[in-house]
């Protein structure tokens, strides 16, 4: 197996992607982050104007209207996030794994249907996922589901394969024991 | 009747007056009257029918009384900058007739969610009054006003002239507003509309043109959602011979593009659909001379979803391109310098920052006559995915493009040094917008305040007309802004300052500021009431999260009864003695009377 290979199923406890040698992550100071504040209503910054100490990365706590970028520019950029390829012509989607701690991102370009997908799947995560069905329930530990255009979690597999890829942002491997029935 | 200004005793010193329709005039001087010089009416209407500047209106209509009435009978365009500084019923009084009116209603703070809905600037007032005032009106332009399909259509049917409507950042209509003036509008030259807060409820409203229209010369929907039926779109831009602006939204294919291409070769700007194809495998050479016809290209926008792939297919209309919106196109660095390679004439240029430094070394190296730049954020609230641009980038553009003049940057990280650089590169400036995303964030690498850098660009950028600042940053900034910012005429402040200094030094500094808004400034009462005097001189000013309180606009109220002094509350109402959003402006129509119960005017 080839070390980069080895390297990506190693169990680590760092945040999912990080690493101690990521190639992206510019050599200069990453951006200081003060402790200002998440709401519009609290006090200013004047206490932090001293040379600010490097604080922990900020929680993603989202001051109403900052930046400054128009609603419209703003829906066209989250509904990008779904359906536009991150490198070249493929379509990648994060894949997450109940119990993994790090993400995957598979192309689903590659594949032409859904059994296609869950071999990937299977072959990525080293475990069995089966898709569900009426009769037989869940055929495994493990089920698909993924999160559509609208924000929906779907079981996959309900609808045609060429809709799925068009409308999956992206994709959970969830313990069939906590799929709750519809 | 009604009259704006106080007195038109023409041997009076005329003082400066806020009854102004339209900019800020420059000046007050005193005049004599100039007997009536021989001079027909007629003759010194004709001559002044010849001025389009409002400024220069301004102040012709402020020489005489003479100069006063030619001008106002000779008034085409009327400008608005803010919908409740005046009243319908005053402009129709004082303009009789006016073919083309501009209005613009809430304030800008508004694009981002900071003025809650239902707050005003409902256009239909002004329809009323004008379809008995100026019933051969035919260009109306809207920005940030609350219009509804009942204006729309009210607007369709009374107006017989009508020709061009353009509707900028605007909510509260559907496409089925859209459906009655596609019906209703034998003339129209120009649709175009832009950003809206629209309900869209399918492409129907296209199919409403009627088959003798053919008077249309600007169409844009580029930014619609539904589909279009794309065989009334074809014969709508096939019979519309003067077509010169074309913007199709995204649900247009790159071959329905090639066909729309070919009916319209004089077109002059362009908005493309989806800028690929669903099978790759299909040649991409039956598009290489897609554009080989337009000649005329001069704006390109649109462009969405391109791949390296079909990118090049835009190659043979790019030596004449002037401006090239790619802004919802996600180019990387080496994508977007082979496509530069090609555009020698650009003067405006947007961009996503999925381009990064690398992106923007290209830009520097290929475009010397760039005069703007607008670099957007392609992930403004989620840091994980891309660094975006730094200060390397921006300082590579003015390395290469010395006539900049407008700028619009969104970035995570800036220094003081890499401003200042920039400034000396670029000493010509006009707009400069920085934006460093994290608020309150100092120089990343000295971890000093941000305030050397707005000082170097005031002092160096004297042309400077507007500005907006970010970053960490203390009183310093403010003064500098005062103390040199001489031409300064809009100015954005948010999570800024020290204490009431800040504000005060620059209401007493800038000369020409016109436009003032704040939010989450340490400024309090006292720098409000700084403002008394300077506040008739200006357009507005937007205070929201900041220290003032109710008793400091009712004292600024008390002054200066021809401002509008308005308060919005919190829903939670929390303290009621906080002014949480203050929005002040000069009015000669009084207070509001469509005042929603959460806008209170003092």
């Amino acid at each position: 197996m080839d070390l980069i290979n080895f390297e990506a199923t190693e169990l680590r406890l760092g945040l999912p992607g990080s690493s101690t040698d990521e190639p992206e992550i510019k050599s200069t100071t990453s951006p200081v982050n003060t402790n200002k504040r998440s709401s519009p209503e609290m006090d200013s910054n004047v206490s932090d104007e001293n040379g600010s100490s490097r604080s922990p990365p900020p929680t993603k706590a989202q001051v109403v209207g900052w930046p400054p970028v128009r609603s419209y520019r703003k829906n066209i950029l989250q509904g990008r996030k779904s359906d536009q390829p991150e490198m070249g012509s493929g379509m990648y989607v994060k894949v997450s794994m109940d119990g993994a701690p790090y993400l995957r991102k598979v192309d689903l370009k590659v594949y032409k249907s859904y059994g296609e997908l869950l071999k990937g799947l299977q072959e990525m995560f080293k475990c069995i996922i089966g898709l569900y069905s009426e009769r037989e329930g869940y055929k495994s530990e493990h089920a698909p589901t993924y999160e559509d255009k609208d924000g929906d979690w779907m079981l996959l597999g309900d609808v045609p394969w060429e809709m799925f890829i068009t409308s999956c942002k992206r994709l959970r491997i969830m313990k069939s024991c906590e799929v709750i029935e519809s | 009747m009604m009259l704006l200004q106080p007195s038109m005793d023409p041997n009076r010193k005329r003082a400066k007056s806020v009854d102004r329709v339209d900019s800020v005039d420059s000046g007050s001087e005193s005049f004599e009257s100039t007997r009536k010089c021989g001079f027909p009416d007629e003759v010194l209407e004709r001559v002044l029918s010849l001025i389009d500047s409002h400024k220069d209106r301004s102040s012709v209509s402020l020489v005489c009384k003479d100069w006063y009435n030619a001008e106002r009978w000779s008034r085409r365009d009327v400008f608005i900058g803010n919908c409740y500084s005046v009243s319908p019923e005053i402009v129709a009084a004082r303009f009789p007739r006016v073919r083309s009116v501009t209005l613009k209603g809430k304030p800008r703070f508004s694009d981002f969610n900071l003025v809650p809905e239902d707050w005003g600037a409902d256009v239909h007032p002004w329809l009323s009054v004008f379809s008995t005032a100026y019933p051969f009106l035919e260009e109306l332009r809207l920005k940030r006003m609350a219009v509804t399909d009942e204006s729309l259509e009210f607007l369709a049917t009374n107006f017989h002239g009508f020709k061009a409507l353009s509707l900028l950042s605007c909510d509260g209509f559907s496409t089925d507003g859209l459906k009655a003036i596609a019906t209703h509008c034998k003339n129209l030259t120009e649709l175009d509309i832009q950003e809206n807060g629209i309900d869209d409820l399918g492409g129907h409203w296209l199919s409403c043109f009627p088959e003798s229209l053919t008077s249309l010369e600007v169409l844009n929907f580029a930014s619609l959602n539904s589909e279009v039926s794309f065989d009334a779109l074809e014969k709508l831009v096939s019979r519309c011979k003067s077509l010169r602006v074309l913007k199709v939204n995204r649900n247009v294919s790159l071959d329905q593009l090639q066909k729309l291409l070919l009916h319209c070769p004089l077109l002059m700007e362009l908005g493309t659909g989806t800028f690929m194809q669903e099978l790759i495998s299909g040649p991409v050479t039956e598009f290489k001379t897609m554009f080989s016809n337009c000649k005329n290209l001069v704006t390109l926008s649109g462009l969405w979803d391109t791949t390296p792939l079909y990118l090049p297919v835009i190659y043979p209309a790019c030596a004449s391109l002037t401006f090239l919106n790619l802004s919802y196109a996600t180019l990387r660095s080496d994508e977007l310098a082979n496509l530069l390679a090609h555009c020698k004439s650009l003067r405006r240029l947007w961009l996503l920052d999925t381009v990064g430094d690398k992106g923007l070394e290209a830009v520097g190296s290929c475009c010397p006559l760039l005069e703007e730049l607008r670099v957007f954020p392609a992930d403004p609230f989620d840091q994980e995915i891309f660094l975006g641009v730094t200060e390397s980038g921006f300082v590579s553009v003015s390395h290469g493009c010395p006539k900049l003049r407008y700028v619009l940057y969104f970035c995570r990280q800036m220094t003081n040094a890499a401003v200042a650089t920039i400034a000396r590169n670029c000493p010509d400036f006009t707009h400069f917008r920085l934006c460093i995303m994290n608020p309150g964030q100092p120089d990343y690498l000295t971890k000093e305040p941000m305030d050397d850098a707005f000082g170097s660009v005031v002092k160096t950028c004297t042309k400077l007309q507007r500005l907006a600042i970010s970053g960490l940053l203390t009183d310093r900034t403010f003064e500098y802004i005062g103390k040199y910012a001489k031409n300064l005429e809009t100015l954005s402040v948010a999570f800024a300052g020290s204490s009431d200094l800040g504000m005060e030094s620059v209401l007493k500094g800038c000369m020409k500021l016109r436009k003032l808004e704040i939010r989450d400034c340490p400024f309090g009462n006292a720098a409000l009431l700084s403002g008394l005097t300077k506040y008739e001189s200006m357009r507005s000013l937007w205070m929201s999260a900041c220290n003032v309180t109710m008793n400091g606009c009712r004292a600024l109220a008390k002054e200066k009864p021809r401002l509008n002094v308005e308060v919005m509350r919190d829903e939670e109402g929390s303290d009621d003695s906080q002014a949480h959003k203050v929005y002040v402006y000069r009015s000669v129509a009084g207070p509001r009377r469509d005042a929603p119960p959460f806008v209170l005017t003092l």
